[in-house]
């Protein structure tokens, strides 16, 4: 091949397969929202008065009930309660799932996918039919909320952690088995102290959302504060679910600000 | 020889023990008491469950795929119910995310943006569901609504996040050789963020087909619906049937999601 030939080269930057790909995710993306958008069941006629709708919730839920503070206050407290309750149970069966599905502290292909698999159920099932499913096996209740979130949050909590863990710097742990560590030993002295920070932030992320979510459990009969909404919801109370919706926006900003100064002074 | 005294040079012992940490772990273990009591949790009502569970699980198999066409209608409303809100999610969350980024814009814009999106992120998508079910009445198009808002708090909280985090140099580049803003959003930007973006909306598209299995339960429309129909209605073998049929749904959608943002990387 002359120099000039070489020269001449057509730069490009992607490789042709890359482009195909490319190109086939754009097709099916289109194709995905063309056949929504064609097939979708929309009752138009609901849509018509949909401002007048919108002013008049507004106009119901102003002034908010003042004299409904005191159950939602207390609603509060029980949706902290099961939101931090679940978070920790969900930490406590994530950990030993977590670390059965981190390929580097469980060289076992089987149990690898078995953990994957367990996380993959826990995260496709929202929190509200968790409740659903715990209602139905331990009656109404904070209990059945709190294992809901629980059990939604093994996935997301139990991925992160086990990611976490194959992350970690191998050196120290070939340090400790030289040295005749045991198993227990490498992980608490090994990956323990690597993985800390990662664990809390973790934890700290997963009971931010938790918040979010057991304040809604309560609708169908998990407890917390979504109970009182629920209430207000059933009565068409509007100005009450103006004040349990007030409510919720405050404890999850206050949580959020709570989250970040902590995950600044910790990390 | 150097001698060398463990006393005088203040020894000290390999992975000493944190006494603090300790400490800790213990108030935990006292919250943990404390916030099972006030919640009534006790050991007989706890064993009187698994009675409860026993029965509801053997009530649960087989799991009955008897009315396939309803729970495939309910499965295909999810879908179109989670392309929709993720594409005009995404498609309103680009100006937003643009205009709440500190770096490229006045902080008269940034900050009102930053408190919608907050706004947007605080409330569970189920009660921005049950406040459209009511302005625009039950079905497919209030779930819709209600997961847009959902993805525009999340996706312009992260977009805003990544145009923060790019490098000013190509910005400075495109904007040295005359272009406007236009051009420097373009040509700066964009390629600096795509890659993450659609990793944000294939995300975005997981996390809606997952909400879109339960806006039905409030009237939003798609397999939330039949789910809680079935439930109430004590039929324990269709519930975990729609359930199967939902995870091996949003398995499949993780495995594309996955593939699509390998081809973007």
């Amino acid at each position: 091949m002359t120099v000039a030939a070489q020269l001449d080269r057509d730069w490009q930057r992607f490789t042709p397969l890359k482009r195909l790909s490319r190109f086939a995710f754009y097709l099916f993306a289109v194709l995905a929202l063309v056949i929504s958008l064609r097939t979708i069941d929309v009752i138009p006629e609901f849509l018509y008065d949909a401002p007048d709708q919108m002013t008049d919730l507004f106009k119901r839920m102003w002034p908010p009930d003042l004299s409904y503070i005191q159950p939602t206050l207390q609603g509060l407290i029980e949706t902290l309660h099961i939101a931090t309750l679940g978070t920790i149970i969900a930490i406590v069966l994530a950990v030993p799932i977590g670390l059965l599905a981190a390929r580097n502290v469980t060289p076992n292909f089987a149990l690898n996918l078995f953990a994957k698999f367990v996380f993959v159920t826990s995260r496709s099932i929202n929190s509200l039919v968790w409740a659903l499913l715990f209602v139905a096996v331990f009656g109404p209740g904070p209990l059945a909320g709190t294992l809901a979130i629980a059990f939604r949050s093994i996935g997301f909590t139990g991925k992160l952690f086990a990611e976490a863990m194959e992350e970690a710097n191998a050196g120290s742990i070939e340090a400790l088995t030289a040295a005749g560590a045991s198993r227990m030993s490498t992980l608490l002295l090994g990956y323990w102290p690597q993985i800390r920070p990662a664990f809390w932030s973790i934890a700290l992320f997963r009971w931010d959302i938790n918040i979010r979510e057991s304040a809604v459990l309560g609708i169908v009969g998990a407890g917390g504060v979504g109970v009182a909404l629920d209430t207000a919801l059933n009565l068409l109370y509007w100005d009450q679910v103006a004040v349990v919706l007030i409510a919720i926006f405050v404890v999850v900003v206050l949580a959020e600000i709570v989250v970040t100064s902590v995950r600044t002074r910790i990390l | 020889m150097i001698v060398t005294d463990p006393a005088a040079t203040g020894q000290r012992t390999a992975f000493a023990p944190n006494w603090l940490g300790r400490l800790g772990w213990v108030a935990l273990v006292i919250y943990v008491i404390y916030a099972g009591s006030q919640l009534g949790f006790s050991a007989e009502r706890f064993s009187t469950g698994l009675e409860h569970g026993h029965r509801f699980l053997v009530r649960m198999f087989p799991p009955n795929f008897e009315r396939w066409e309803l729970i495939y209608d309910g499965i295909l409303e999810s879908l179109q119910i989670a392309v929709i809100a993720t594409f005009f999610g995404v498609l309103i969350s680009l100006p937003v995310g643009l205009m709440a980024a500190r770096n490229l814009m006045p902080a008269w814009i940034s900050w009102p943006m930053r408190g919608v999106i907050a706004l947007c992120r605080s409330f569970h998508p189920i009660i921005v569901a049950i406040l459209f079910v009511k302005a625009i009445g039950f079905g497919a198009l209030a779930g819709v609504m209600a997961l847009i808002v959902a993805s525009i708090g999340f996706i312009s909280k992260l977009f805003a996040e990544a145009i923060e985090e790019i490098s000013l140099k190509q910005v400075e580049a495109v904007r040295a050789s005359g272009a406007g803003f236009l051009s420097v959003l373009i040509m700066g930007v964009q390629p600096q963020v795509l890659p993450r973006f659609i990793g944000f909306a294939t995300y975005q598209l997981d996390s809606n087909l997952r909400n879109s299995t339960m806006v039905g339960i409030v009237g939003g429309g798609g397999i939330g619906a039949a789910l809680f129909t079935a439930y109430q209605r004590f039929d324990f073998d269709v519930v975990l049937a729609i359930l199967i049929v939902i995870v091996s749904l949003i398995m499949v959608a993780e495995i594309v999601s996955g593939w699509a943002r390998r081809v973007f990387q």
